[in-house]
């Protein structure tokens, strides 16, 4: 029987992996975009879980919304990112500093 | 009443104003007939409330006209309080200021600076008014100032000359000294009495007599003995007592007029006026007053010394203007106000007489002030002759003269005065006669008799004055003459100054002459027996004998004492004193101050160094902001854990 725990450590391992995608990624812009995606989903898992086991739907149609907004928030930064590109012609991280200036 | 005390004061300022902001646009002649209005419309109005108040026998008038602000209780307010005493002043002030004004139209005719010399003249009129007819301690400070930025102003009229600015800077300073003393006075009357106004003080000093205050931990200070000495060195600096004397002959370097008006008839006399008004306070205190008769004494001694050795003409009348105001001072401080308010008035009119006669003297002679090269003036100028020669008569205390009576009034009043000092002082007094009578002749028989020793030229152009000048000087030459002999029956031994003046009746020594005072006539055979008239015969004499019959003996005598001589030559080392230790010193301190305090304390430390310590911390808070973006997800994650523990936590 899958406890109301392991859902919960799943979500969480889920929400540290895309943590660290986002802190240690050196290289690319598009994983930055994926962790936050991640991190998204991590907070899905933990939505739905609850939602089972406390027998309320609440939970999953807020998964919905999420899932919603998270398309149009990819959709939309995939599009600054491709503006980001053609101004910068590059997406790496290391050379995306000019907030220091 | 009060409109006509409003249009005294503010006559003259309405003249300065069209004088100063228009006189380039109206001409010289509509500017010198406005001013000379303006002073004019002054004068009559101050007749018309003598007759008033002193004829008619009106009450005095005492209220404010304008209340500035008021805080903490002390009322700020502009006021006028109209007695004897003012109503005198305001005479004196007028009618010396008048006939200034008339004479600056024949003296300054060809000056570039015309308009700008009526606008100051009518300035100091006005501002003159002001502090005579004060209510309260902060307008009489306003009229204070006031008149010494108008002389600092004129005395610096050709400001072109160094001489001239260096003279205007020195009086400005050493006024300041006064005014520092002046001021602090000031602030003790409105911290212990809560008021500034004449009648709430004078009414409150008397409970006042046993307070004392420690300004040297431990010495306990009469509270009004530190007040009156406070205010009276103000007086110092205006009325030019040793030792803050050494401005008032460097104020020659000012056109004649402004001489005869500022620096001999009136600013000068504030300081006089000043004890006069505060009698009430003086009163209280014996120390205050013995410390006024000891500089007064000390002043018109050493002065009038000085002024044996001067060459110009009108250098050698400033000596006497400080002498004479040393015998003010001293009548002050015997408690014979009315005497010393007496001589001011009779010196206002007998020292303008004998400056503005310098003046026509100078101006017959091409600017030319060295005594040594006059010489037989008398036939080329009569009427400037024989007015100088009743002007002289009246400054050494000629019987019959206004300034014998005066004089010699105070001199018995010093006599008969047993505060501590008087002995002093009246030895000071009376040897001050002679020198007075000597160095007074001695610069009247230079000038106007003996051999001709100006050169050809000038020789060729001398001629009497126009009249615009010699009205005035006829016009001064009557009051010098007649005013003792026709007011010292009722000013100083009758009731004419009333409740403006109040004298203790211990000291009153005035009453103590007044009880044997006859008639003036009487007064003046009696003069005849006194040593002031010898001493005065005397010095007179000598004067002739030396520089008319024997002239070797003049520089014989400065051969023989060559040392004495050079000591007096430099204002007894006062010049040079000031020079090398205040003047130095303070140019000394100011360099510290510039050097550690300025540019390094301030400039250095503060200004830079707080420049300094944002820069070096923004330094280090730089490294935070990398603008990677990851950074900031990082820090903003750990901002969201540190909340999340704080809200989970506590």
């Amino acid at each position: 029987m899958i406890e109301l725990s392991d859902f919960l450590i799943l979500g969480a391992i889920l929400f540290c992996i895309s943590l660290a995608g986002i802190f240690l990624n050196r290289k690319n812009i598009i994983i930055i975009l994926m962790a936050i995606e991640l991190m998204l989903l991590a907070v899905n898992m933990n939505f739905v879980a609850f939602s089972h086991y406390l027998g309320n739907v609440d939970g999953q149609i807020f998964v919905f919304f999420i899932l919603t907004v998270a398309a149009a928030e990819a959709a939309i930064g995939l599009a600054i990112l491709i503006l980001l590109f053609r101004t910068k012609r590059t997406i790496n991280v290391d050379q995306l500093d000019s907030l220091k200036h | 009443m009060k409109g006509i005390y409003l249009t005294i004061a503010l006559a003259p300022m309405i003249g300065a104003v069209i004088a100063g902001f228009f006189g380039s646009r109206i001409g010289r002649t509509a500017t010198h007939l406005a001013t000379t209005a303006g002073v004019a419309v002054s004068f009559v109005c101050s007749l018309i409330v003598f007759k008033y108040i002193v004829l008619d026998g009106n009450p005095t008038f005492n209220g404010s006209i304008y209340t500035w602000l008021v805080s903490d209780g002390i009322r700020f307010e502009i006021g006028f309080l109209i007695d004897e005493l003012t109503t005198l002043m305001m005479m004196v002030v007028t009618f010396v200021s008048l006939m200034v004004h008339i004479y600056t139209i024949g003296y300054m005719k060809d000056d570039p600076g015309y308009q700008r010399f009526f606008c100051y003249i009518s300035l100091f009129t006005f501002s003159m008014l002001m502090l005579v007819m004060s209510n309260n301690f902060l307008q009489l400070f306003f009229g204070w100032e006031a008149v010494g930025l108008v002389s600092y102003l004129l005395i610096g009229f050709w400001h072109t000359r160094e001489t001239a600015i260096y003279a205007n800077l020195k009086a400005f300073l050493v006024n300041r000294v006064g005014d520092f003393g002046f001021l602090l006075g000031i602030a003790a009357v409105a911290m212990y009495f809560n008021s500034l106004d004449y009648a709430d003080v004078f009414a409150a000093a008397p409970m006042m007599s046993d307070v004392t205050i420690q300004i040297i931990p431990g010495h306990d200070w009469s509270l009004l003995t530190v007040i009156c000495i406070l205010l009276f060195i103000g007086a110092m600096g205006k009325s030019a007592q040793v030792p803050l004397h050494v401005w008032l002959p460097d104020s020659m370097e000012g056109p004649t007029p402004i001489s005869a008006l500022i620096h001999a008839a009136t600013m000068v006399t504030a300081g006089i006026f000043l004890v006069a008004r505060m009698s009430p306070m003086y009163e209280l205190s014996e120390v205050a007053l013995s410390f006024v008769l000891i500089i007064g004494a000390v002043t018109a001694l050493s002065m009038g010394v000085l002024g044996l050795i001067q060459n110009d003409i009108k250098r050698v009348v400033a000596y006497s203007t400080l002498s004479q105001l040393g015998y003010m001072t001293v009548a002050l401080g015997a408690s014979a106000y009315a005497a010393g308010v007496f001589h001011l008035m009779t010196h206002a009119f007998f020292k303008a007489l004998l400056f503005l006669a310098a003046g026509s003297v100078i101006i017959a002679m091409h600017h030319e002030q060295d005594i040594r090269k006059m010489g037989g003036l008398k036939k080329y100028m009569p009427i400037t002759y024989w007015t100088a020669l009743i002007g002289s008569l009246a400054l050494i205390g000629f019987p019959g003269t206004s300034g014998f009576f005066s004089k010699d009034a105070i001199i018995e009043a010093v006599h008969a005065s047993t505060i501590p000092g008087a002995g002093f002082a009246y030895t000071a007094v009376l040897i001050g006669v002679f020198i007075t009578a000597l160095y007074t002749f001695r610069m009247f028989f230079l000038v106007f008799h003996g051999k001709e020793r100006m050169d050809e030229h000038t020789r060729e152009h001398l001629k009497e004055s126009p009249w615009v000048v010699t009205v005035p000087l006829v016009l001064l030459a009557i009051p010098s003459l007649m005013i003792g002999y026709v007011t010292i029956d009722n000013m100083l031994f009758g009731d004419y100054f009333g409740d403006s003046i109040v004298v203790h009746e211990s000291r009153d020594v005035l009453a103590q002459i007044g009880a044997s005072f006859t008639s003036a006539g009487a007064f003046m055979v009696h003069g005849l027996i006194t040593p002031a008239f010898w001493f005065a015969m005397a010095g007179l004499g000598t004067a002739w004998f030396v520089y008319m019959r024997r002239p070797d003996l003049a520089d014989f005598a400065k051969q023989q004492c060559l040392p004495l001589f050079k000591l007096l030559d430099r204002n007894y080392g006062c010049d040079e004193f000031n020079d090398k230790v205040f003047a130095a010193g303070s140019r000394k301190v100011g360099r510290i101050l510039s050097e550690t305090g300025d540019a390094k304390l301030i400039d250095g430390y503060m200004v830079n160094g707080s420049a300094n310590a944002v820069g070096w911390l923004a330094s280090v808070a730089r490294y935070t902001q990398t603008g990677y973006l990851y950074h900031y997800a990082f820090a903003m994650i750990l901002g969201l854990v540190g909340l999340l523990t704080l809200f989970v936590m506590v």
